[in-house]
């Protein structure tokens, strides 16, 4: 534990549901960024941008893919905004098995949004470039943050359920027998 | 591989319960790229002309364009195709949404139907696997709440559901098939709903490929966002309070006057607060964002999205004021009603009734305001009850079998279709030669490049012509010297029919938006897509290296080709007239040095009928054989034989 803290750069998309118009660009967009070779193709189905519509109830909710769960929710909440009702699904970006969005359309594989990292010249997300109406837009800010608290890599999360499941002790033991048979 | 295209078709035949997926003939894309061209060939191929549109055997097409489901924005027009009942030529409509992008998803490029279900069904594509589906339970529902209870049932909220309602059920001719936020008018409702088909759900999660991706997408982002900053496209009228332009230039009634002082201040504040009382949203098509849509929340009735001019026809039709056009609309879209036609019917049979053609015997109970009227007639019509049985055949044959005089009534009528309800003072010749050749029934398929009257400051003339990238040299010219109140010359007016009809005929073939393209030339003349720059879109997108006079060669290929479904079907010159009082002031012998003019332009002999050496110069000599075998042409005419004959007996 350290108690230090650093600088972290913050990155979020607002969204301005009244300002969404349905036109899918960022969807294509998206789809088209992450293809292969990139802006090789163009499907809605492979982006990790979806936007939830229902015309007959006016939900138009862009939500970006976020983790993979193996189950859905048992219970889900429905929330009425300004006399609208919405599902919580609506604004989930989990890629999860009630629906199809966020799964590659042929392995099935999850998808997950990565703020279109793999490009660091862009100055914005490309959804958030092709969203000319300003349903989508793009902030970025510094904030301090404790240093513990900067994203974990996947040894350490690994570690961790290890040390939850038997305990800090035998995990060291774990560790020490198995070096030392190296 | 093939780039664009999927190069399958769905083959749907109701009677038999068959489903087919069948490999198109890739020489066809080169010769008529895709959407209506493609579907024009089939058309030709499969549907004799002795054939009655409600024959079983009639074909029921929609097409993609050949742009969809590629990054190119605003292509989402879905062509629909067939034999209208009630001109008895070839029916053409399109509408936009995300029908078409989602069909190509799905690995086709086509739907064709053929055949009659003995009992109501819908179809559900799910990339390859296809069903026809029982739709008994969706009986007489809305045209878009189908659409919800559809993908209800499936439990695919991604699905896109086109839709016919009650109308459509009850075969009424001027029946719509409804997706999204848009309608397929023109007359293919009716053919949808004799082949008893509710519906068509579409899903499809399949890429497309095309020929030089990161280039067509890197001109696709540039387009989409020039789409967004060029106030010319689009519905101009979408975030308009002003109506003054319709209200003012359009005639009320049953296509009768223009009222001039109707549009106040007063009434611009009033209509104003009524729109924004019911507007929930607007919304585009797919990758389009032109905001072109209206999501209207009217009290009692079906959410519904509003598109271009329908917002004031049914108000226009019955003299109402703007709540009412509000009010009706949600009951006539979901009966699937088209809404430039409908509006004129109705006012047509109040007409009726107010001579006395139409009795209280005719029409018990009808009510005595217009507004009570025209909700009584739609019901009627809807369910082709009593006198709405013969309404629903549409004006020029509700006149013929009413009779009693109510043919006078019809007065606005071309090719037995009813046209936008303009009335004006001095012909115009281009115009004339629009309406009077066109296929597609209705002049906003037809106009829309060349800007419809002259710029009379001479400075800003130039200004307009110094950036007008969309228009061939010629035009520039024309423009330059047209003055206000004077005409154009004949050379000018057929060749400005003839490019205000090839950008449409390019459009519904690739499957881009008119409003982007086609349409939008006329007011401002910048349309972001024109001859100039959609080669680049289609060859990226393609790999099919050609340019704007391939483009142009390809739309007359298509024209002439759609000119001759119509020909063996018995259309003629007798037939090219506008309506009779569409303009004051005629001028009938340069109308017919005009008509003249344009049938030699196109290649075309004095009846209207494409000749083999025009026919052969377009890849389309199997419509010359064809015109010969039925004496529609005479045999070796254009042949070097019957020249010498010919030269022979002229000495
Ligand atoms: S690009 Fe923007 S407006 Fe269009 S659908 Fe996406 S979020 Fe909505
Ligand atoms: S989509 Fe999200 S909210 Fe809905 S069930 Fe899955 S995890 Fe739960
Ligand atoms: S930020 Fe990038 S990866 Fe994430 S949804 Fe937007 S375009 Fe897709
Ligand atoms: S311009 Fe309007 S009608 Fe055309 S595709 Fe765009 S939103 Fe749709």
């Amino acid at each position: 534990m350290n108690d230090q803290k650093v600088t972290k750069n913050v990155k979020e998309i607002k969204v301005d549901l009244d300002k969404c118009i349905g036109c899918r660009a960022c969807e294509i967009a998206c789809s088209a960024f992450h293809s292969r070779p990139r802006f090789g193709a163009t499907n809605p189905a492979r982006s990790r941008i979806r936007v939830v519509i229902d015309e007959l109830n006016d939900v138009y909710v862009p939500i970006r893919a976020g983790d993979y769960t193996p189950a859905e929710c048992t219970g889900r909440h429905k929330y009425t905004i300004n006399g609208k009702e919405y599902n919580e699904c609506s604004f989930c970006g989990v890629s999860c098995p009630s629906r199809d969005y966020f799964k590659e359309p042929d392995s099935g594989l999850p998808l997950k949004c990565d703020m279109c990292e793999e490009d660091p010249t862009l100055s914005e997300p490309w959804c958030v470039q092709v969203c000319r109406c300003d349903c989508l837009t793009y902030v970025e800010r510094e904030e301090l943050v404790e240093a513990e608290d900067e994203p974990r890599g996947e040894m350490e999360l690994g570690l961790e359920s290890l040390m939850n499941k038997y305990g800090v002790e035998k995990v060291l033991d774990a560790v020490a027998r198995v070096s030392s048979k190296r | 591989m093939r780039y664009a295209e999927t190069g399958f078709n769905l083959e749907i035949d109701l009677s038999r319960g068959s489903i087919e997926r069948v490999e198109t003939d890739p020489r066809l894309t080169p010769l008529h790229l895709g959407g209506q061209g493609t579907a024009a060939k089939i058309l030709w191929d499969r549907v004799p002309p002795e054939l009655d549109p409600f024959s079983p055997d009639n074909l029921l097409i929609f097409s993609t364009g050949l742009l969809h489901g590629t990054p190119v924005p605003g292509a989402n027009r879905t062509a629909v195709n067939t034999f209208s009942p009630q001109t008895n030529f070839y029916s053409h409509s399109l509408f936009g949404g995300f029908f078409g992008p989602e069909l190509k998803h799905a690995g086709y490029d086509k739907i064709i139907i053929r055949g009659k279900s003995s009992d109501l069904v819908y179809l559900w594509i799910h990339d390859d696997k296809v069903e026809i589906r029982d739709a008994t339970h969706l009986r007489g529902k809305g045209a878009i709440e189908t659409g919800a209870l559809i993908k209800e049932e499936l439990k695919e909220p991604e699905a896109q559901v086109a839709a016919i309602g009650l109308a459509g059920e009850n075969r009424v001719y001027m029946s719509t098939i409804e997706h999204s936020n848009s309608s397929a008018s023109r007359g293919v409702g009716v053919i949808m709903g004799d082949k008893k088909l509710k519906a068509i759900a579409v899903r499809g999660t399949k890429d497309i490929n095309v020929a030089r991706p990161a280039e067509l997408f890197e001109i696709c982002d540039r387009q989409y966002r020039e789409i967004y900053d060029n106030p010319n496209c689009g519905c101009v009228f979408r975030h308009e309070d002003d109506e003054s332009w319709h209200i003012n230039n359009f005639a009320w009634g049953n296509a009768r006057e223009r009222r001039k002082g109707m549009w106040t201040q007063e009434r611009e504040a009033e209509w104003a607060a009524t729109t924004r009382k019911y507007t929930v949203r607007w919304t585009s098509c797919y990758n389009c964002p032109k905001d072109c849509h209206i999501s209207i929340a009217y009290p009692g009735r079906q959410r519904y999205q509003l598109k271009c001019y329908s917002k004031l026809t049914y108000s226009m039709a019955a003299y109402e004021e703007l709540d009412f056009n509000y009010s009706i609309l949600g009951l006539t879209q979901e009966y699937g009603l088209d809404g430039f036609t409908t509006p004129q019917l109705l006012a047509f049979a109040v007409e009726l009734y107010e001579a006395g053609i139409l009795t209280d015997q005719d029409m018990p109970g009808f009510p005595a305001t217009t507004a009570e009227r025209f909700f009584w007639l739609v019901e009627k019509i809807a369910r082709r009850e009593g006198i709405g049985d013969v309404l629903a055949n549409g004006v020029y044959w509700a006149a013929r079998q009413i009779g009693k005089g109510a043919e006078e009534f019809d007065h606005n009528t071309m090719k037995k279709f009813e046209q936008v309800p303009l009335k004006l003072s001095m012909v115009n010749f281009p115009y004339f030669l629009m309406y009077a050749t066109g296929e597609k029934m209705n002049i906003t398929q037809i106009e829309g490049s060349y800007p419809q009257v002259p710029i009379a400051d001479r400075e800003e003339r130039e200004e307009f012509v110094a950036g007008w990238e969309a228009a061939p040299e010629r035009f520039k010219r024309w423009f330059l010297d047209w003055e206000p109140r004077e005409h154009q010359s004949i050379e000018a007016s057929v060749n400005i029919a003839d490019w205000n009809e090839t950008m449409h005929y390019i459009d519904d073939t690739i499957g881009t938006c008119a409003f982007l393209s086609s349409f939008r030339g006329q007011f401002g003349g910048r349309p972001p897509y024109h001859i100039y720059n959609l080669p680049q879109f289609v060859s990226c997108a393609t790999g099919m290296e050609l340019d704007d006079s391939d483009l142009w060669k390809i739309a007359a290929r298509n024209r002439n080709l759609i000119r001759a479904l119509n020909i063996r079907r018995g259309l003629r010159r007798s037939d090219e007239k506008p309506p009779e009082d569409h303009w004051k002031k005629r001028d009938p012998e340069m109308e017919q040095k005009m008509l003249d003019a344009y049938y030699e332009f196109k290649g075309w002999n004095s009846e209207g009928i494409p000749t083999r050496k025009t026919l052969e110069a377009l890849s389309l000599e199997y419509v010359a054989d064809d015109f010969e075998q039925r004496g529609i042409l005479p045999e070796g005419e254009g042949t070097p034989l019957q020249e010498a004959v010919q030269r022979a007996g002229n000495r």
